[in-house]
Order: structure tokens, then sequence, then C-alpha cells
């Protein structure tokens, strides 16, 4: 006997007559979904009573919260390259998902969120649960469709993941209302392969190569900046194959981490406000600036008018609307990363700029001596973030996920932690949205079973979606969760003490026994305050075979530098606040 | 420097997309001067035609922007001497004031204006032109007292000649052709 799980591996070819709801996860199961991060309610019953039949083809996790369904959906897609799914309801549902996708759009994370909605009928009559999350999402999404009949559900998903997926990624918000659910359709699937008003990548325009490879070839001093296009793009064996045969040292933003292992010797580490010190003063000293697949967020460039003024600008960027937008280029190549620099690299010639690298690698002593000797073995009592997370990417031979949260846990992690694979690293940059840490790193582990997925998260951020304990116990996941504890809102207290004369309004914060909550939601953990401890905590952390919280207790008024200050130049990137 | 640019934007006729295109400009808190939206020559294809007072970098940004929309075809900017454009002005005064005296009438006449609809209360006026000549336009009649007065948004056509959305529409076949032929 054949059970209806095992008849629905492949979309029918013939028509077949059934619901919209079980056409919705139908099409699901054809687009390879195998995972879906959810909340039910009213609206999307049909859907879940669907789903009720597909349990052995989609792995359906029900959060806390909608807040933590969207965050892990970006989890999951940000460490497998896959477009993350989550469900909601209408109305409370809906909104709870706003963040996440306001943090997706802003990060390029490919994911659908599929909310009901209120029976068709009653659209605009403030029904029970009723909220315009089609026009709420409307800026914050790269596309979103209302779907009020069953017929146009297939169709709907199809253009859902080819416009979450391709071009340059972004969150798409389908709302399907409960007459669409319940009422029935003729069945058959076929993936979107084209939209007319729709160009996800245009083709190589072969002059601003070749422009490009000229100046690259005159270059003295060439420096390479990359972001997430380059991971978007999976483009990391043609980055490595181009800055190897140029010979130019390369630096990253804050989402390109791991895309480029961290021990290569051109990787000069990270661009921006809390990046290296070489990266950010070297952008004015460089001839030839060649950015790819990142959008020169002002956290990079800081004061635009300063930013690498002397240099020749080339940016390689998917997206047309990135260029020229905030820095001025001087050749601008519109194309996706993987083939852009595969092409740029037949052009330009073997190179070494020994003398310039050398010159990052002095630069990269000074901050050195001055800050991460501090950092990472320190002489005072206090743990340092800095020594923490280095020594989990130790334990983990480089070859963890490392999912932060939002402020000084997130630029610790992003400036200690080491990668030797790409797709390691998940954090939430252009929206920093605080709360994201601990959902996206239940995504992560979905998205990556078999990896080590570690969180860093401050005492701020955790409190602010620490519900989805309740998920990792239910799951069992193993996700090890390590809490940055100093009982401040960290970055809010250093900019305060530096910026607003010390006058620490309102970033004191207590928080409950982490240990003991853990262990009411059935985790186990440990707190650790003595550096003593710290390694023997770690090792029992990482060796856990289900969720683990760590509490580690740091100094409580440490400082992230090097710091570009808002607003201020890259080239004076400051080593400590005796530098202000 | 600021200055008036018309922005002409050919998209899919989708439910929300008037929408999803103005809070392009509502974010940039850049105000539109005047929108008209109505289907274009190509049945399904809506054109869009908007008017901003603006810098032309940000003008440049948003009609990125506006393109970067899915369901956006293509989207251009001009100053207004790249275009012809026209805007059309209704104007009802009572009947009475144009028997009165004969200066309506030579308003009329002047200003090549046309009478749509007379009755006893009222007398309905026609012009067509730009703001400056519509508003000249009311300004004269409202001497004798405009009773309601409704200026539409811009229409405007390029001085080139041919319709840039079919030569549009026949690039993007073209690139798809090729994509479809690389992908093969």
């Amino acid at each position: 006997m054949t059970t209806k799980n095992e008849k629905i591996k492949n979309s029918p070819k013939e028509p077949v007559e059934m619901s919209g709801s079980e056409a919705m996860i139908r099409s699901l199961v054809a687009e390879g979904v195998d995972t879906i991060f959810g909340y039910p309610g009213g609206a999307i019953m049909p859907i879940y009573d669907a789903l009720y039949d597909f349990g052995h083809h989609v792995k359906h996790v029900l959060v806390r919260h909608e807040q933590g369904a969207v965050h892990a959906a970006q989890g999951y897609a940000r460490v497998s390259g896959k477009v993350g799914v989550c469900f909601a309801t209408s109305g409370p549902g809906a909104t709870n998902l706003i963040t996440g996708i306001a943090d997706a759009m802003i990060d390029s994370t490919p994911i659908i969120c599929i909310t009901g909605q209120v029976t068709s009928g009653l659209l605009g009559t403030d029904a029970f649960q009723e909220s315009d999350v089609i026009g709420i999402s409307m800026p914050i999404t790269k596309w979103n469709y209302q779907i009020t009949s069953a017929e146009e559900i297939p169709e709907a998903i199809a253009k859902a993941f080819y416009i979450a997926s391709t071009g340059r990624p972004g969150p798409v918000l389908l709302d399907i209302t409960k007459d669409a659910q319940f009422g029935k359709l003729q069945f058959a699937y076929e993936k979107c392969t084209k939209i007319r008003s729709y160009v996800p990548e245009f083709p190589t325009d072969k002059k601003h190569l070749k422009k490009a490879a000229d100046l690259i070839n005159e270059a003295k001093k060439p420096y390479l900046i990359y972001g997430q296009g380059i991971l978007l793009s999976g483009a990391e064996k043609e980055l490595l194959s181009f800055i190897e045969k140029t010979g130019m040292p390369a630096a990253s933003t804050l989402l390109g981490i791991s895309a480029l292992q961290s021990d290569h010797p051109l990787n000069m580490g990270m661009l921006g406000m809390h990046g290296n010190y070489a990266p950010n003063i070297k952008t004015n000293e460089c001839d030839v600036l060649i950015a790819v697949g990142m959008r020169f967020d002002d956290r990079v460039t800081g004061n635009i008018n300063t930013y690498a003024k002397q240099a020749k600008v080339i940016h390689i960027e998917i997206d047309p609307a990135e260029i020229d937008k905030n820095i001025k280029t001087d050749v601008a190549i519109v194309g996706d990363a993987k083939h852009t620099l595969r092409l740029l690299t037949t052009l330009v010639e073997e190179k070494k700029h020994t003398a310039w690298v050398n010159e990052f690698l002095q630069s990269r002593q000074k901050e050195h001596d001055k800050v991460i000797v501090n950092d990472l073995t320190p002489t005072k009592p206090g743990l340092t973030m800095g020594e923490v997370v280095r020594l989990s990417t130790d334990l983990t031979d480089n070859k963890a996920v490392i999912v932060t949260d939002v402020g000084q846990n997130q630029m610790a992690a992003a400036r200690y932690a080491r990668f030797d694979q790409s797709r390691l690293w998940v954090t939430s940059g252009g929206l920093g949205t605080m709360g994201f840490g601990l959902p996206a790193a239940m995504g992560a582990k979905f998205g990556a079973p078999e990896k080590e997925v570690i969180l860093f998260v401050g005492d701020g951020g955790i409190q602010m979606t620490i519900q989805e304990l309740g998920t990792i116990s239910q799951e069992n996941l193993p996700v090890k969760i390590v809490i940055l504890n100093n009982d401040f809102l960290g970055m809010v207290r250093q900019w305060q003490e530096l910026f607003f004369e010390k006058r620490y309004s309102f970033t004191e914060i207590t928080s409950p026994d982490f240990v003991k909550l853990a262990s009411a939601y059935g985790i186990p953990g440990a707190s650790v305050s003595d550096r003593k401890e710290l390694e023997t905590a770690m090792k029992e952390m990482i060796n856990a075979k289900g969720p683990y919280l760590l509490e580690v207790k740091i100094e409580q008024e440490d400082n992230i530098f090097p710091m570009v200050p808002a607003g201020g130049t890259v080239s004076r990137c400051l080593l400590g606040a005796d530098e202000l | 420097m600021r200055q008036e640019y018309i922005i002409t934007a050919y998209t899919e006729n989708h439910i929300g997309l008037l929408n999803r295109v103005t809070i392009i400009f509502t974010r940039r808190k850049v105000n539109i001067e005047s929108l008209t939206v109505s289907e274009s020559a190509i049945a399904g294809i809506s054109k869009f035609t908007i008017v901003i007072n603006e810098e032309k970098e940000k003008v440049v940004n948003i009609v990125k922007q506006i393109e970067k929309l899915i369901d956006v075809l293509k989207a251009f900017y001009h100053t207004n001497e790249e275009m012809i454009f026209q805007e059309i002005a209704l104007y009802k005064v009572t009947t009475q004031a144009l028997m009165d005296s004969d200066q309506i009438e030579k308003m009329i006449r002047s200003h090549n204006a046309r009478i749509l609809e007379i009755t006893k209360e009222y007398t309905v006026i026609e012009k067509t032109g730009h703001k400056e000549e519509t508003q000249a336009l009311f300004e004269g009649l409202n001497q004798f007292g405009v009773l309601q007065f409704i200026r539409s948004g811009r229409i405007a056509i390029t001085r080139s000649p041919v319709e840039r959305l079919s030569e549009f529409l026949r690039e993007r076949d073209a690139l798809f052709t090729k994509m479809e032929a690389k992908a093969k």
C-alpha cells in the first residue's frame, strides 16, 4: 500500500484536483523545502491541517514567537544557501514577522514568509486578526503578493522562489486568504524561470571589464574589499584565484566574513566601524579599490566625503541600484561576483605586491600590539569577549558555524572568530537586530545539522528572544549558547562612555539566573567568571550532545576597539579611547 | 541644483504597484508634485508619469529604485526641456458671470480654452497647457469667481521619434533569448 507521503515525491504531471492548502504544501515540496519554521493560528489552520500529512517530507519547527520563526528561516538560509521558509497566521502573527523581514531585506537573505489571511470577503472590514500585511511589508520585501483564490497558489509559490533566490536575493511574503486555502484547484507544478519585468542578472559589459582589468594591471597599490555577494553567488574560489593571481590584499565587510579563509595570507580582516585597523586606513592609501558584492554601507565607509578619494574605484555588484548610490565609481560592472571575477581573472596579470602587502602587515602589527594582545591574552583578571570567542573557534578547528546577536558580542565575534570554510558566519548586519541571535542559531543548526553551531549573545539580546529556549528544548537541538554577560547593554554603554560623558542612561541591565532558566527548559548549562575555568567549561559545552548554555561573566566596562567613530574618516581608525 | 524632473515608468498593471512606487518617494521624503497612471499603448502595461522637484543625483537614485521593483519594466527621467507635456484643467463659473460681460468670452478665446457644458446655473470651461497657463486662466476667471477648479497630473511624451517602451521590449526579448541560449 502506498501512503499519501510516498506519492507526493514528484509533482503530478497531469493536473490533480486538491485543496489550496495541499497545493501549497506540495508546491513547497516541489521547490525542495525540507524545513519550515512557524506558528499556527486561525487564518492559517487549513495549511497546518494539510501539513499534518506531510511529516516525512517537511520538518515543521514550532517556534515560541513568530519573530523566532523568521530569524530561524534567515539562519537556515544563510548557512545552507537555500531559501528559508516560515509560516504565520494573520494579524499579530504576520506583524510579528516584520522585524525579521526587514532584516532579510537589508541583508539580502532569501526567505519566503507565508501568512494566513482572513477570508477574502472580509478583507478591509477590520475582521478579527486582520492586518494589511501586504501594505505593511511592502517597503521591506523584494516582492509580496496576496493570494485570494486556490488556482493562484502554484504560480505564486513558483514566482516567490524564483524572486527570493535569484539576482540579489531577498524576502518574499505571500499572504493567503483562508478561502483560498479551502478552495479547490487542478494542481500541477511548474517552476518559474522568467518574469518579463525582472532581470536577475545582466550580462557582463565586456568594455567595462576591460577597463577594470587595465586599472588593476597598472595599479601599484590595489586593494580588494568584498561583501556577502561572494557567498551569495558562491564565488569563494573565484575570489581566491583573483587575489592570488593579482597578489592583492583583501578585506571583508561584516557580512562577507568566512568567504575567504581567516588565515589566508592575503586576508587582512574586516572593514568598518569596528573592523581591523589596516583594512580601514589602507582604504585611503590604495590606488585602485575593487569592491565586490558589497554596498558601501555607512558603517564601512564612515564619512563618504573622505572615503578612498585618492583611489580609482571599481565596483562589481549584481544590483544596479547600488552603483554610485553611496560611493561614485570609476568603473562599474553590474553582474554576479562569480561570473565577473572569473572573467576578470583571465584579464589580469600575475603580480606580487610584496611591499604593499607588508604595509598592511605593519599596520596589523600595530593593532595587534595595542588591541589584540589585550583582548586575546589579557593580564587583568576580568575575562574579555575576544578570548572567549577565539577559544571557541580554536576548540572547533575553525569549522564551527558562529552565530551572533548584535552589539559588542557581535563585534568581538567578527574580530576574533576564525573560519576555515565559507558560510560559517551568521549575523544581523544592516538592520542590527538585537534578538536575532538565538532564533538564527536555531535555524542555522537545522540548515547545517552536521556542523557545530555556537551562538555568541549578550545579556541584553538574549532576553529579547529568550523564549526560543523552548523551541530548542522541544527539538533537543544541539545549539551551543554562549552568553557574554557584562550586566550592561555593552555597545550603548561604550558609546555613552566615549561620546556621552559616561552618562550611563538606562544601559545597566539585570538578568535572570541563566543557568537555572536553561535548566527549567531542560537545557544543561554552566556559568564561569574565572579564566582558569573557561577552557574546561567551553570543552564541556562543545562536547555536549544536545543544547547547552554557557554564561561567561566578562569584564563589565570593556570597549571594542579599533573604532571609526560614526561619520568619521576611515583613515582615523582609533586603537583606543586615548586616541579620541 | 533642484529642478523639475519628469519620471516615467512602464509597469505591469498589478494591484498595489502604485503603492510600491510611491513609497520610494515617501521614504526619501520627496514630494510628488504630480502623478498620472494609465494604460500605455501596449495592453497590460501601465505608464506612470511623476513630476518631482529634486537634485539630479537623487532623481537618478529614485529611478534605479523604481526600476528595481519586480513589476517595473523600465523607468526613465527627463528634464522638462526633453519632453512635450500637458496638463488639463477644468473651471466652473456661473453662467450669469459669462452673460454679464464679454470678459470671460475674451479670456476663453485668448487662452485657447473651450466650453464643455453650459447650464442655466454654471458653465464648465476646459483648458490644456502647462501649469503656468492653466494657472493664468484660473487667475483671470477668478476675478469673476470660479466655483470649482481641478487640474490633472502631467502627461508627457519624449521628443525622440520612437516610443522607448517598444524599443525596450525588443531589447529585453533579445536579452532573455540570449540568457536562455546560454543556460542551455
